[in-house]
């Protein structure tokens, strides 16, 4: 399986070691009966300086592969499998300690929900000095020095007021913003975001995904960005990735995907954006829900509400193929669909 | 769907139509509310304008839709509207009849004709009712026997694509959002209303249970003969849904059009930003430069004059002086009004049409 995140790294022509390179990731809860499997076998490979986009439902499973990144998982009880490599080390063997200083350190996170992140009795600039001192073993005073400089980099006005302010005084764009340049205080290679713009109006959510655009480029760093909204990710992204039932169905260039999609999850994905009026056409619509991850319909998890089934859908369970350079696809059939048909139109 | 709301036997009476066809179901005229925050320190006030001066019209069969971001009034406009909140000034005209004024109360059989679908789906049902007696509820309200009311349930359910069979005597925490969203849609409609306030009914939804819902809507709207009032800061929403927009910017109309009319040329600088920061779809026509900085004021105090001019990419000296009045766009004539003094006639704004029959 290394050698399709070989492939995917040397294609980008980056550097050969990836940032980020998933083989074989399964993470399993405990449920009523046994196992369920939330992530299975997933495989991801992300050169520095790059970004992808985990696309998918709520219940795809991309959550938890982000945080599989940073080994969050094992503490909630999971069951993982597989192998998680940052920077080239393996997060699955690390200690505890290792750990703690993975994240934060190399890998920054940014949470959907910044209230739930920060500290609501700590004033910000002191939460994001902790941050710092915590890492770097610098002194407060050039901590805080730091802080000032990422409130500058983060673009929030009035720094200085900011810093000293408690997290409920901000907006919702500022805590976000926030959350950005505590994430960024150690200057990580990986920077993890989960669903960081949903919350936020149309004004600022753009914004922010500038200044993201803008940070990995001034910064070269890397990042996982997790979103269920098409257009975010055609904002964001490098390359996507789609999921569906804990799986990748598709991978590939941001444009290639989003705009000549393979899969026809992906397919029916771009169909159900809404666009136009309610006079000229009716929405694209997926049938049905996505199946019980406990009781998984045997061959491909898409196949119940797949409007391309064939006989063979229901026995074989579709490996990820290429269908364009650095663009697969795990359908059986995905080379039958008609071309330049996204759009949903 | 194997049952359909004309095909249903439903227990309570339509409204019927009083005004004809060209009286708007709906006027609502001047709504203003204040709400009172907690007292500041030294005896200070703190009031927050949440909504100051709405008006708006719902004509028969149509949806008007109101966009705007978070904190622009826009769930306080509608909760407004429906009676929820008292108003402090307004009133609200149902099909040629005062629905409510400042001084009088909605009663029992009016108040039928509005109803409303929230965004919190969950919070919104009681979680220890069963769907049918969720839906049998309203009904029973009205007077109609248990029996009758819980069979109407059923039928209900089918309707809005939950076969009875197997959702009948659910609870809500056994349903997914997209599913629960169609249990509050149900309920609206079990006392047969004819107008439904939705507000962000599909936001918290996944985008592919949002287009199922959305379609959902259209189909009921043309089969009950229903209005909608559709608050939602999802511009593509809006525009797949409505005849005719509304935008909110801090309590205020900023500008009012038809669908076609506002997305084909916006007006005010505040639609163009919001227009512009939606995401394009496509990966090679990205957006390079955000089309607003910075976050909405503070509601508490809000700018003098036009609210919008602190962000404004036009604002000029006359902005900060007055507040501009809502009215009509030069060019596009009837029915497409902006309050913009940079779209007003001799308002002094150097980018303002010249008066009409001025001579220089």
């Amino acid at each position: 399986m290394n050698a399709l995140a070989r492939i995917i790294s040397e294609g980008s022509g980056a550097a050969p070691s990836p940032m980020l390179s998933i083989a074989g990731l399964n993470v399993a809860y405990r449920g009523g009966a046994g196992w369920t499997p939330v992530v299975r076998g997933v495989d991801l490979a992300l050169a520095p300086g790059r970004s992808l986009v985990l696309l998918g439902e709520s219940g795809s499973g991309k959550s938890v592969t982000l945080r599989a990144i940073i080994g969050l998982l094992r503490e909630e009880g999971a069951r993982v499998d597989g192998e998680v490599r940052v920077g080239g080390r393996d997060v699955n063997a690390m200690a505890p300690d290792e750990l703690l200083k993975l994240r934060g350190n190399e890998v920054g996170f940014i949470f959907q929900e910044p209230m739930t992140a920060l500290d609501p009795v700590f004033r910000i600039g002191d939460q994001i000095a902790e941050t710092i001192v915590q890492h770097r073993g610098t002194s407060w005073r050039q901590a805080m020095a730091t802080a000032r400089e990422l409130f500058d980099l983060v673009q929030i006005p009035s720094a200085e007021r900011r810093l000293k302010a408690y997290p409920n005084e901000l907006s919702g764009g500022l805590r976000q913003r926030a959350m950005i340049a505590m994430a960024m205080s150690c200057d990580p290679r990986l920077l993890l975001a989960d669903e960081p713009t949903t919350a936020l109006d149309a004004t600022v959510q753009i914004q922010v995904l500038l200044l993201l655009r803008e940070i990995q480029k001034e910064r070269g760093t890397a990042m996982v960005f997790v979103t269920h909204d098409l257009g975010v990710a055609a904002e964001i992204a490098d390359e996507v990735a789609v999921m569906y039932a804990g799986r990748i169905v598709e991978q590939g260039d941001a444009a290639q995907v989003l705009l000549n999609p393979s899969h026809p999850y992906t397919h029916a994905l771009t169909g159900c954006v809404v666009q136009g009026s309610y006079r000229d056409h009716r929405l694209g619509e997926l049938a049905g829900a996505p199946p019980d991850l406990a009781q998984l319909p045997p061959g491909c998890s898409f196949a119940p509400r797949c409007a391309r089934r064939q006989e063979d859908c229901r026995l074989t369970d579709p490996a990820r193929r290429p269908v364009a350079p650095r663009h697969d696809v795990a359908c059986l059939h995905a080379a039958d669909l008609p071309a330049g048909t996204a759009g949903g139109r | 769907m194997s049952v359909t709301f004309s095909a249903m036997q439903a227990p309570l009476p339509p409204i019927e139509d009083r005004g004809g066809p060209s009286q708007p179901l709906l006027i609502a005229r001047g709504l203003r509310k204040e709400f009172r925050l907690a007292d500041g320190l030294f005896g200070g006030r703190t009031v927050v304008h949440a909504v100051d001066d709405l008006s708006l019209t719902v004509n028969k069969g149509e949806t008007v839709g109101i966009v705007g971001e978070s904190g622009c009034g826009k769930s306080t406009a509608a909760r407004l509207i429906a009676g929820i909140t008292p108003a402090d000034d307004g009133e609200v005209v149902f099909d040629g009849e005062s629905f409510w004024t400042p001084r009088t109360r909605i009663d029992a059989e009016r108040r039928r004709a509005i109803q409303m679908v929230f965004q919190d789906s969950a919070s919104s049902l009681n979680p220890r009712m069963t769907l049918t007696e969720t839906l049998a509820f309203g009904p029973r309200a009205h007077g109609v026997p248990t029996a009758v009311a819980r069979t109407y349930a059923r039928d209900l359910l089918a309707a809005v694509g939950l076969p009875p069979s197997r959702f009948a005597e659910r609870y809500p925490i056994q349903l997914s959002g997209g599913q629960r969203q169609r249990v509050n849609i149900a309920r609206a409609l079990a006392i047969r209303p004819r107008l439904l306030i939705l507000d962000e009914p599909v936001s918290a939804l996944d985008k592919s249970v949002e287009a199922q819902v959305l379609n959902l809507l259209v189909a009921l709207r043309e089969e009950l003969s229903l209005s909608y009032v559709f608050i939602s800061h999802d511009l593509n929403v809006v525009r797949y849904i409505a005849d005719r927009v509304v935008v909110m910017y801090l309590g205020q109309v900023v500008e009012e059009a038809t669908s076609a009319q506002i997305f084909a040329a916006p007006r005010h600088p505040y639609t163009r930003a919001l227009f512009a920061s939606k995401p394009s779809l496509d990966p090679r026509r990205r957006i390079e430069a955000p089309p607003l900085t910075g976050d909405p004021p503070d509601p508490v105090n809000p700018p003098s004059g036009c609210r919008f001019r602190t962000r404004c990419p036009i604002a000029e000296a006359v902005c900060a002086a007055a507040k501009p009045p809502l009215a009509a766009a030069a060019p596009e004539g009837e029915g497409h009004k902006v309050a913009c003094w940079a779209a007003q006639p001799g308002s002094g704004h150097s980018l303002a049409p010249r008066p009409m029959g001025a001579l220089q």
